[in-house]
């Protein structure tokens, strides 16, 4: 039942390509997670008003509705109101359309795990004279990074199920691969049961590492036992 | 921007929204009636009752469901000899049958994790006073543990019907005419592409904030003995 007749090497380009695209956006995401967990807690209501509107618009619009906005929106609309003609390429349409919606989970990560970083390490980074970069840098990042981690280790399990999507727009990554591979075997179920495997492989294997990342983040924890 | 297709297309993007709700609401009710036996099953002593919910939660919770969408739909082609013969095939050759299967057990796998996390969170103290008492078994289920375990879950659950209900648009991939189904093929007919992607997800922007209201107000219901009595009534 397994037989999928030579498409395997298929399969296997289109979860590089998956684990490619995953990795670029999750980048994006962190970054745009970084800044929008700034904007919400500044002090300036220009700042909080874009980070507000960013995380709840994007959180309550469907993912495909967005890629479908991004891919094939986009470039009619800056046709229509500056006629410039531009030709999204799926991989930098999907990587960055991903990027921006999982932006808004990892922003809410992040401002909870600035939160969670006691007031004193704050208190003693301002009465050390350190300027609001050098205590970003120094004392903050260091000890958000430990409390983002699981928050951030769940953006990414959704996020490498959410990279399934991109196959809508032609991007010839695992899912829309094991699509080739099904309507050219005649064997749909196998080839999607393949495929849903490999990405239960990859969960897993997201699991371990961020189970590893945690315990060494946590490495100058002192516990009870 | 061309606002005469979006108001055109008005009343098509509301019966697509209705087909969503409906699709959300079917989904999530069948979902929650599996979700319940499973998290029990989940949570029991017993490996031969706990491991295949759990292997079945894993599977739900790690592929991503536009597979599980394309298994179910075009996965069962493969096997139209067995199931014609045992009877079923008309279900599963029709694109709605097929979605809200798939939508089913895929909250089905959410909400029973979601409850197994509100049921370990019961105080052990709770379930020895209903023991105290004389409940067990069955009683104890339905009088103690499900009613507390479903307010330890509500948030967590709020959040899962707001996915499930985002989660529909991947229906209009096989063929159902729901908001992006509508949105996806009104707009590759007149090119209206911004236009009515913008209009869609402004409809699924107000059905979920529609959704959090409600399942907040029930929140706000379900704590009001956490409420300190306010002095002015």
């Amino acid at each position: 039942m397994m037989n999928i007749r030579g498409y395997g090497w298929l399969l296997w380009e289109g979860v590089r390509l998956t684990i490619a695209v995953g990795v670029f956006s999750m980048t994006i995401a962190v970054v745009l997670g970084l800044f929008g967990a700034w904007g919400k807690l500044s002090r300036s209501w220009i700042a909080r008003g874009i980070a507000g509107v960013y995380t709840t618009v994007i959180r309550g619009v469907p993912e495909l509705v967005i890629i479908l906005l991004v891919y094939y929106g986009v470039p009619t609309l800056l046709l229509d109101i500056a006629n410039i003609t531009i030709d999204l390429n799926p991989f930098m349409a999907g990587v960055a359309t991903i990027g921006f919606i999982y932006g808004a989970f990892s922003t809410e990560v992040f401002r909870g795990s600035y939160l969670a970083v006691s007031k004193g390490q704050i208190e003693a980074a301002k009465a050390a004279g350190m300027n609001r970069v050098q205590m970003f840098v120094r004392i903050l990042l260091p000890q958000m990074w430990r409390f983002a981690l699981p928050g951030l280790g769940n953006v990414w399990m959704v996020l490498i199920k959410a990279t399934a999507l991109v196959s809508v727009i032609q991007l010839p990554e695992l899912m829309r691969n094991a699509d080739v591979a099904a309507r050219s075997t005649h064997k749909p179920f196998t080839c999607y049961f393949v495929a849903s495997l490999i990405y239960l492989v990859i969960t897993i294997v997201s699991m371990l590492i961020q189970q590893r990342a945690e315990v060494w983040a946590n490495r100058g924890i002192r516990r009870a036992a | 921007m061309d606002i005469a297709i979006i108001q055109e297309n008005i009343p098509r993007l509301l019966q697509g929204a209705a087909v969503t709700v409906e699709l959300t609401a079917i989904s999530v009710g069948i979902g929650l009636c599996l979700a319940i036996p499973f998290a029990l099953m989940r949570v029991h002593r017993n490996p031969l009752l706990r491991m295949p919910v759990y292997v079945f939660n894993f599977y739900f919770r790690g592929t991503p469901l536009l597979v599980q969408i394309f298994l179910i739909y075009y996965g069962s082609g493969q096997f139209q000899h067995f199931l014609t013969q045992i009877g079923v095939w008309t279900f599963f050759r029709g694109a709605w049958f097929c979605a809200i299967l798939s939508l089913t057990l895929n909250t089905a796998a959410y909400t029973s994790e979601i409850l197994r996390g509100g049921i370990e969170a019961i105080p052990f103290g709770e379930i020895e006073a209903a023991r105290a008492c004389g409940i067990s078994g069955f009683l104890l289920q339905r009088r103690i543990i499900l009613p507390k375990a479903f307010r330890l879950a509500w948030p967590a659950y709020t959040n899962e019907v707001v996915f499930l209900l985002q989660a529909t648009s991947l229906v209009s991939i096989i063929t159902i005419m729901d908001i992006t189904g509508v949105a996806r093929m009104v707009a590759s007919r007149s090119f209206a592409f911004y236009e009515l992607y913008i209009s869609a997800a402004v409809l699924y922007l107000i059905l979920v904030y529609a959704v959090l209201f409600v399942f907040r107000k029930v929140e706000y219901r379900m704590s009001g003995h956490l409420r300190s009595p306010s002095l002015v009534s």
